[in-house]
């Protein structure tokens, strides 16, 4: 039989071959504690991860008010100096590495085979191994406080935490910690990478994926490129420590600005790890309560692979007051300035996108356009911090304290909390308190505002950042009370969401499938979803797809609730 | 427009005509929008006195400061006029397109290709300009003016020029002061003081002592970990790496005490790390050195005395 014969003909559709499942035994499923243990449900494992950073997050807004109380008054003797630079390291550490990053993870986790129409994420096993990396990671940095924490800062510069000035094993634990989770994200990066590029509803083209799913994608990615320079810098670290090698350390003939360099190469794209998520749920709560498209899909997804691509190229405006030529610093004073570009064509998306809207004030939008407002003003301040003359002044100052507060709390973690409240409903089945989420918002608004706010016009009347103290001097023992008194504001609003939470767990009215009337596909199913996620996933002909199916129904004269996926009965 | 003649639709009498309640929204919104631009108008128009440090760094010390002062300036006012535009839409569209009953249907539109370029376009304009501002402010705060007060001045010998927030650091007129930042404290080696002391080293730690109208070029130094020099009212910090030389420069006209500060995380005495300049007129800066000198001497002979004598054996 000569291959020509096949031309043209077409196989007929029983000769197909059938994928064949043989069972070799049903396992009993483990039960309560032990279930969540062996767990490798990609929702249960986003479950733990956002349950244990949260607490993470407490622990390091514990650490933030027991600076602000040491601050609110001069020459104040509630924590010693070597107290004060144990917390301020460990609140910075937690922050980044145990709640920003790995919370973005654990939405991730949870939303992104729900959002593409997928069964789990592509290995299932390896994203429990994720978690559980995270957790003991965390647990073997904060064992640390049992001994000796780490004082050095959350940067670690060289040669303060080599073994000459930081003898102690507080910067190991803390090495370990940056081992244990950078591998735990990268496992996970790996894994969002494969779950999005391969396992995607039919008809889910790249243009069509939500924006959601974009942000995921490139934060996945940046992971990818940024880990391995960490990994590398602490392990050098680790050698100079205990080897006596000299990668870092002077004394050895070592170079202190490598590990800057090496250090900030990891640290500006972990900067974009930890915003641009939350910008993907921003690019998500804002159409669905405007009631209108996102306004330029292609523009805000081209964005933020440009944002990204600029990020990998800005490290050294960290260090302008280090030696280093001029024609260098403005280099990165250019790359710098390129990213306002993105990401102002994102602001203005969004506000283009609530333009001419109709839109509902319910919790989520709340905290997205705190999420705007208080965005706009850490990105502004960046481009002045840019400027590498004028950041001369302002560097390793209270202006930059302020700066990266107004991008990771007032931008990140308000996106976060606009994701909490959009998607609480759907990861449990109830909704959310609407009034005790509007009070939480509005003290976490004044809260932070007023917490930070003030910090630019002291770094501007000269307040170093990483002080334990200070003398009166000026306006200083004013601005500081001010700023712990908004401390405590933002701290009471955040518990408000905590109690709202405890509360809706038991009491909060049943969501429904889709109680947000919203977009993408994870609404389809019910709340909380089945274990399987989808009974029959739904051909993708937009990237609105239940606006489409909601359409299609409506035209068939068919009752609303039949749009979604039915409950399983008994469940 | 005689809406009090109109009969109210909605049923109370004297009310205003839901029709025309838009209108009361929009004063409500032009209130708001003057309330905003008039209280950053007093932000920004507020005299360079009480509130100077509230809204630019510090300055008035030396020409540097002023000019980051004056760059500073103007990148803010730009970064307010997009702070308020920025607002402004947000506020109007949250009070303007708060879903109603019976308000219009939203219109479904997916972008805008002609705006969103020209947004894009009108943002790299603006970074452009920014940097154009920058590059044109350069010069004055990098350039140290050469200074001719007799006596004070010597050149330097050929050194490692690194990375200088001064150009041509080691070949300018000026007076030269090496600063090394210890845990915790600063000190400073006049090293062109020499010629004054018949080659004999003058140094003082946590003050250092300079004379007004002369460009003091400060080499920084660091001897065990990463210190960062700065005193605000004469410009930028300069982190001192071992290993490294750094270069800042400032030129005092009036006579005063300057106090700064470590801005580089440094150990537990971070915050302890304190730094002054103490700036007097050439001839009372000579007396100074002089008498520094004698002191320095003075000491040492003590401590030979003490060795011979087998104290602190």
């Amino acid at each position: 039989m000569s291959t020509s014969e096949y031309v043209g003909q077409r196989r007929p559709v029983t000769a197909l071959p059938r994928p064949e499942i043989v069972l070799h035994g049903v396992r009993d499923r483990p039960r309560g504690w032990l279930e969540w243990l062996t767990t490798t449900d990609h929702k249960k494992i986003g479950i733990l991860y956002i349950y244990a950073t949260f607490i993470f997050f407490l622990i390091g807004g514990v650490e933030a008010l027991m600076m602000r109380l040491q601050l609110a008054v001069p020459e104040n003797t509630l924590l010693a100096p070597k107290a004060y630079n144990a917390v301020m390291t460990m609140h910075g550490t937690t922050m980044v590495f145990l709640f920003v990053v790995p919370v973005l993870a654990g939405f991730g986790n949870y939303l992104v085979p729900l959002m593409i129409g997928a069964r789990d994420m592509a290995f299932p096993r390896l994203n429990a191994l994720s978690f559980w990396l995270l957790l003991f990671g965390g647990i073997v940095f904060y064992v640390s406080i049992f001994f000796h924490p780490p004082e050095a800062g959350w940067t670690m510069y060289t040669p303060l935490s080599e073994e000459a000035f930081s003898a102690t094993g507080g910067v190991d634990a803390w090495i370990f910690l940056i081992h244990l989770t950078g591998l735990s994200s990268l496992l996970g990066a790996i894994n969002f990478v494969a779950t999005i590029h391969n396992m995607r509803a039919r008809g889910m083209g790249w243009a069509r994926m939500p924006l959601f799913i974009w942000t995921i994608l490139i934060y996945s990615y940046l992971l990818i490129l940024a880990l391995p320079a960490v990994a590398a810098a602490v392990t050098m670290l680790l050698a100079d420590r205990h080897l006596d090698t000299g990668f870092f350390n002077p004394a050895n003939g070592g170079d202190p600005m490598l590990w800057q360099h090496l250090f900030w190469f990891f640290g500006h794209p972990e900067v974009y790890i930890m915003i641009l998520p939350s910008f993907g749920i921003i690019s998500e709560v804002v159409p669905v309560f405007a009631r209108k498209p996102i306004f330029g899909y292609k523009a805000i997804a081209a964005s933020t692979a440009a944002i990204a691509f600029l990020g990998m190229l800005v490290w050294a405006h960290h260090m302008f007051a280090t030696p280093m030529p001029a024609v260098v610093l403005s280099f990165f004073m250019l790359s710098s300035f390129a990213i306002g570009v993105p990401t102002g064509i994102k602001i203005f998306n969004w506000l283009a996108t609530m333009w001419r809207g109709s839109i509902v004030f319910k919790t989520p939008m709340y905290f997205a356009c705190g999420f705007i407002a208080q965005f706009v003003i850490g990105g502004i301040s960046g481009v002045i911090l840019a400027v590498f003359p004028v950041d001369w002044q302002l560097h390793d100052t209270y202006f930059v304290v302020a700066h990266f507060h107004y991008v990771l709390f007032g931008g990140s973690i308000f996106g976060l909390f606009a994701g909490l409240y959009y998607w609480f409903p759907k990861i449990t089945g109830r909704m959310m308190s609407e009034g005790l989420g509007k009070a939480s918002f509005w003290l976490m608004f004044i809260g932070f505002n007023t917490t930070f706010l003030i910090q630019h016009s002291l770094g501007m009347s000269g307040m170093p950042r990483r002080i334990y103290t200070y003398y009166p001097n000026g306006d200083w023992a004013a601005w500081n009370l001010v700023s712990t008194i908004g401390s405590f504001i933002l701290g009471i609003g955040v518990l408000l969401t905590v109690l709202n939470v405890l509360l809706s767990l038991k009491n909060g009215k049943r969501a429904g499938n889709d109680p947000w009337k919203a977009n993408t596909l994870e609404w389809f199913v019910p709340s909380p979803p089945p274990e399987n996620n989808f009974d029959v996933v739904p051909r993708i002909r937009s990237a609105e797809p239940m606006k489409d199916i909601r359409r299609d129904v409506a035209a068939a004269g068919t009752p609303a609730g039949s749009v979604y996926q039915p409950v399983a009965p008994g469940t | 427009m005689g809406h009090l003649s109109r009969p109210s639709d909605d049923g109370r009498a004297g009310s205003i005509p839901r029709a025309l309640r838009p209108d009361a929204s929009l004063l409500r919104r032009r209130a708001l929008v003057l309330a905003l631009v008039g209280a950053a108008l007093v932000l920004l128009l507020a005299p360079a006195g009480a509130l100077a440090d509230f809204i630019s760094p510090e300055s008035g010390g030396s020409p540097n400061a002023d000019k980051i002062d004056t760059l500073y300036k103007i990148v803010f006012f730009i970064g307010v006029a997009i702070f308020l535009l920025v607002e402004g839409l947000l506020i109007t569209s949250i009070i303007r397109f708060r879903a109603r009953r019976r308000g219009p249907e939203p219109v479904q539109v997916h972008g805008n290709t002609p705006l969103e370029i020209g947004w894009t376009i009108g943002a790299a304009v603006l970074v452009l300009v920014i940097a154009g501002i920058t590059f044109a402010f350069l010069g004055p705060i990098r350039h140290a003016p050469n200074t001719t007060v007799s006596n004070l001045s010597a050149s330097e010998g050929v050194q490692f020029a690194s990375a200088p927030q001064v150009s041509n650091p080691t070949s300018k007129k000026a007076l030269h002061i090496n600063v090394t930042g210890m845990q915790y404290i600063w000190r400073f080696d006049y090293i062109d003081a020499k010629r004054l002391t018949e080659n004999r080293p003058v140094y003082s730690y946590f003050r250092m002592v300079v004379p007004t109208d002369t460009t003091v070029i400060a080499k920084i130094n660091a001897a065990d970990v990463i210190h960062s020099w700065w005193i605000p009212k004469l410009g930028g910090k300069a982190d001192g790496v071992p290993g490294y030389n750094n270069y800042t420069w400032f030129k005092i006209s009036k006579p005063g005490l300057y106090k700064g500060q470590c801005a580089e995380l440094c150990g537990e005495g971070h915050a302890d790390m304190r730094a002054q300049v103490l700036a007097l007129p050439p001839d009372q800066y000579r007396a100074w050195i002089e008498t520094q000198r004698n002191e320095l001497l003075a000491s040492q002979k003590a401590l030979a005395a003490q060795r011979k004598a087998g104290i602190g054996q």
